[in-house]
């Protein structure tokens, strides 16, 4: 397949070309370019599949403290000075920004290859193949319906800036997500993975597990609301606790506005916060993580353990917050990684007496910013767990749970798993675990 | 905000007349001409797709413009202004779906998006089962059509932008514990082309402007902190609302509001009657009967993503469903003025509408697009397109979205007042809070902005850690009140999503306050 981005030389070229024209004291030019193909199925059947090239260059321009960015996806030389002619103009007219930080000066990144030929070149004919393990799996049981979606991203990433600074970055990923449902609408079972690398994709896999979930959660009955010992499957346990990213921020915890602002005043770094089996980072060139090393300023992104072993040790420090607080700036992460023990599912069903096996969580909406508080639901498969065996379907719940106080409450780690679909995207790995005391409120008859 | 009940009749009659099929008149003045370059460019790709077989194909050339303006306390925090210019193509080769899309906007490209598209086409046909059927729709050979805005927000200086945001943030800091203040102002304009193999070509100009504040007060211990937000409904109108959505007198009470929570009384968990202010119904509507009602989600279509919807099969729901009070009504609507959802046309050619969803407390139809009048039309469903399709960029493949969906005003002119007046023991919640929904829109959990407690039919003080929890189906037909046409509001959502890959779609629901009996109240204030 012909590239659709642009490689490094044309890149450098490119914001070489603009900053050329720049006349503002300080530019900044950010690439991002690529495809995606994409294929969608439901009812058992193919609906909707694209192709899509775009890319689009951001111009940042800065006179004194005044700074405004435009961006364009026309390459023409005359879209692309028209669009650092409108940066410069409208930075020229905003008000002094305080907090303004000059540019990065040029910097060293590590090296992450996250480009792969498998995910690159795969086609709608292949999207279509891995497709119809599901749909034929789904029709030969005459009693299931399968949807689900494929999506293959290829391009790359730059920022070159009057500072010097030149970062590129090219990736590759791939996500693909089904649900199968049962023809009566009594059950209904959730999968999927992700990766940079589509040869470790097994939509095989996928597709006879969610088919398997789905036949097990048919009729589910209902359990009461309350404080149940929970089973959370990488997925569940990635779809609550990435919500942490959004009061991770050093600001606003200094500021007294977030779960992490000790009474009184100051921040909790250094404290412990969660059970001591927990320890949750970021890093860009993790084998299964693989993300751009620099942000959209070009500041390397290295890797961050914000919680070890329960200790609370870094927050998200911008440029400015970090200058003004006397730290080093993090960055904002563009994945996670909650490291997880040695256990199967499995094993930690058949160490609960009783409890509830969750499959995923969704529509997870914050609460109380105070506590991370989130409302969300089962669903997908959520099963009744005694002595030590699953011993029936029930009915999904709705819960009130911070991810702080279910990691406080940890009782056992799984293996970690690269989740397949992140309400919150980027890329996320979890483990299984189960948790004592998780706070379900109220019942819901959804499947 | 409101409007008065003539107004309202008045707004209604016309845009039933709108459903009418016939080509528009008068709305085409004010729009801008077709780009005679975008004509050839659209031609040959249409060319290009029936050459490669293509049965049925349209084009849509969109130019977005997106301008953010981001402020926190005194200062300035990003303008960003972005535009994003390409082709998108999409075929039908023997009743399957093909589309590709391109930013290079040249002929060739264009056509080769169109071959990509057929390709596509080609290679998931032998993975489909029913090829796509598309309901019948008029030819608008050459239309044009225009939000209803006074000034283009292009045309506005920044500096005027940012000294309106500033002055908001300056009257929300002088309140006592108020410490931190954000505000914004996104404007949004769609200047989109689409043309046909059936003979339609269209032009529209989509402006929309959303101006939200966010105020949070902190205790001075540290102890607690609390905020206002989702202070102004976006609309489909442009800088001219402005001065309203970020008036200092309201930015004041707004901060108010947030300190006045620092200090509220715990919300002691039970069942309580609960009178909405139109400023918060909206997303509960939206929710609950906005997305339950989109025909590919109770069909299965959002299986994987969104969800399905309790009302289904459509056979045994559409004009049996009860789901609500008699006098509950509630409209389908893309031709309301100022709203986030009004267009001339949708993104397949159909012409906007305003049609019932529920009639007298009884569900009557679903949101449709042309491919899906085919589900349904044998199940009692309309017989053509309720015009609902949308893409959020020529990049994206156009499919069902939300129209306006609005809960109409009672016949007798009652206030919110009214309602909490007559009412002894509840809450009153105004403003959009936290919101979470299950897969099919049964189970729901709402808070809201701001929160004061009823008793003996007055407001007796603010509450805090106020959420409600119902089942779709029992809240609405616990409805027992109502307000009037005066009482009605529009308010919205500029960023709804759906879709796999992703999109975003603005739209707006207008309603009157109205009252709902004997609804669990949770207290979410958890503190381990």
């Amino acid at each position: 397949m012909t590239r659709r981005f642009l490689s490094r030389a044309e890149a450098q070229a490119l914001c070489e070309r603009l900053l050329k024209w720049a006349k503002a004291d300080e530019t900044r030019v950010n690439y991002s370019g690529g495809w995606h193909g994409d294929t969608r199925f439901a009812r058992n059947e193919v609906t909707t599949s694209g192709s899509v090239e775009d890319g689009t260059v951001t111009v940042g321009s800065a006179f004194g403290k005044r700074q405004a960015s435009a961006s364009t996806n026309v390459f023409t030389d005359k879209a692309l000075r028209a669009c650092v002619g409108q940066a410069e103009r409208l930075a020229r007219l905003a008000p002094e920004d305080p907090e303004f930080m000059p540019a990065v000066p040029p910097q060293q990144y590590a090296p992450v290859s996250a480009f792969f030929d498998s995910t690159a070149n795969l086609s709608a004919e292949a999207r279509g193949r891995a497709a119809r393990f599901a749909l034929e799996l789904a029709r030969a049981a005459g009693d299931l319906t399968a949807a689900g979606f494929i999506q293959a991203n290829v391009g790359a990433a730059a920022v070159g800036s009057s500072s010097g600074l030149f970062a590129y970055h090219q990736s590759t990923d791939v996500s693909y997500t089904l649900t199968v449902r049962t023809a009566d609408g009594t059950g209904g079972g959730g999968g999927g993975g992700s990766s940079s690398d589509w040869t470790r994709i097994d939509p095989e896999a996928i597709a006879r597990r969610a088919a398997h979930k789905a036949t097990a959660s048919r009729d589910p009955v209902a359990a009461e609301p309350g404080a149940y010992t929970v089973v959370l499957e990488p997925q569940a346990v990635g779809d609550l606790v990435q919500t942490l990213a959004f009061s991770l921020d050093a600001r606003s915890s200094d500021e007294g506005r977030g779960p992490f602002t000790k009474p009184g005043g100051g921040t909790k770094l250094g404290e412990k916060i969660v059970d001591e089996g927990v320890t949750i980072l970021s890093d860009p060139a993790d084998s299964a993580l693989l993300t751009a090393p620099f942000d959209g300023d070009g500041l390397p992104l290295r890797r961050q353990v914000w919680i070890d072993r329960g200790v609370l040790t870094n927050l998200a420090y911008s440029r400015f917050w970090a200058k003004k607080q006397g730290k080093d700036p993090t960055g904002l992460p563009h994945s996670v990684r909650m490291l997880g023990g040695s256990q199967s599912i499995d094993d930690l069903v058949a160490g609960t007496d009783r409890g509830l096996l969750v499959t995923r969580f969704w529509y997870l909406r914050q609460v109380d910013p105070r506590t991370a508080l989130f409302t969300g639901l089962t669903r997908d498969g959520t099963f009744l767990i005694e002595h030590g065996e699953i011993t029936k379907a029930i009915k999904n719940f709705r819960f009130n749970e911070s991810p702080l106080f279910l990691l406080s409450k940890l009782d056992g780690l799984g293996r970690e798993e690269r989740l397949g679909g992140a309400e919150g995207g980027g890329a996320v790995v979890m483990p299984a675990l189960r948790a004592l005391d998780f706070h379900f409120t109220s019942l819901s008859d959804a499947v | 905000m409101s409007m008065d009940r003539r107004e309202f009749v008045k707004t209604t009659a016309a845009t039933v007349a709108a459903a009418a099929l016939v080509p528009p008149t008068a709305r085409e003045a004010a729009a801008p001409p077709a780009d005679p370059a975008f004509k050839e460019l659209a031609m040959a790709a249409l060319n290009a797709a029936r050459a490669a077989g293509a049965s049925y194909a349209d084009v849509r050339i969109a130019h977005n413009r997106n301008q953010f303006i981001r402020t926190r306390e005194r200062q300035i925090a990003g303008v960003t202004d972005t535009e994003s210019l390409g082709v998108g193509v999409r075929t039908l080769v023997q009743g399957t779906w093909g589309f590709a899309a391109s930013r290079a906007l040249t002929k060739d490209a264009a056509a080769a998006a169109a071959r990509e598209a057929a390709a596509i086409s080609k290679a998931n046909r032998a993975a489909q089962l029913k090829p796509v059927e598309l309901a019948p729709v008029v030819k608008f050979p050459n239309a044009s059509w225009r939000s209803p805005h006074k000034v283009d927000p292009w045309s506005v200086p920044i500096e005027t932008k940012v000294g309106a945001l500033l002055a908001a943030n300056e009257a929300a800091l002088k309140v006592d514990k108020v410490k931190y203040v954000f505000s914004g102002l996104f404007f949004v304009k769609e200047e989109k082309t689409f043309a046909s193999t059936e003979g339609s070509f269209i032009t529209q100009t989509i402006i929309r402007t959303w101006a939200p504040m966010q105020i949070t007060a902190v205790a001075s211990d540290f102890s607690d902190f609390q905020r206002r937000g989702n202070t102004s409904p976006p609309t489909g109108r442009g800088y001219e609302v402005v001065e309203q959505s970020l008036s200092p007198e309201s930015a004041t009470r707004w901060a108010e509001e947030a300190a006045q929570r620092l200090s509220a009384k715990p919300v002691e968990p039970g069942r309580y009657t609960l009178v909405l202010h139109p400023s918060h119904l909206w997303l509960t509507i939206h929710e609950s009967i906005g997305h339950p009602t989109e025909l590919d989600r109770a069909l299965g279509y959002e299986a994987n993503y969104a969800g399905t919807s309790f009302l289904a099969p459509p056979e045994q729901v559409i004009g049996k469903f009860k789901y609500g009070p008699e006098f509950m009504n509630v409209q389908g609507d893309r031709t309301q003025d100022g709203s986030c959802g009004q267009t001339g046309w949708d993104d397949e050619g159909v012409q906007a509408e305003a049609f019932s969803i529920v009639r007298n407390g009884v569900f009557v139809d679903y949101q449709t697009t042309r491919e899906q009048v085919a589900w349904i039309a044998a199940l009692g469903g309309a017989a053509r397109s309720h015009g609902c399709s949308y893409a959020d960029s020529w990049s994206s493949i156009q499919f069902q979205r939300m129209p306006n969906v609005s809960l109409l005003p009672g016949t007798e002119e009652r206030s919110a007042e009214d309602l909490i007046a007559a009412t002894d023991r509840g809450i009153y919640v105004v403003g959009d809070g936290s919101y979470s929904i299950d897969q099919q829109r049964y189970n729901f959990q709402f808070g809201g902005q701001v929160c004061y407690e009823i008793t003996g039919g007055k407001l007796t003080g603010p509450l805090k850690d106020v959420a409600y929890q119902s089942r779709t189906p029992d809240f609405w037909n616990a409805m027992d009140m109502i307000g009037g046409p005066k009482s009605y509001e529009l308010h919205g959502s500029f960023f709804d999503g759906k879709g796999q890959p992703g999109q975003i779609n603005a739209v707006s629901h207008g309603c009157p306050p109205a009252r709902f009996r004997d609804v669990t109240v949770i207290n979410t204030g958890r503190k381990s």
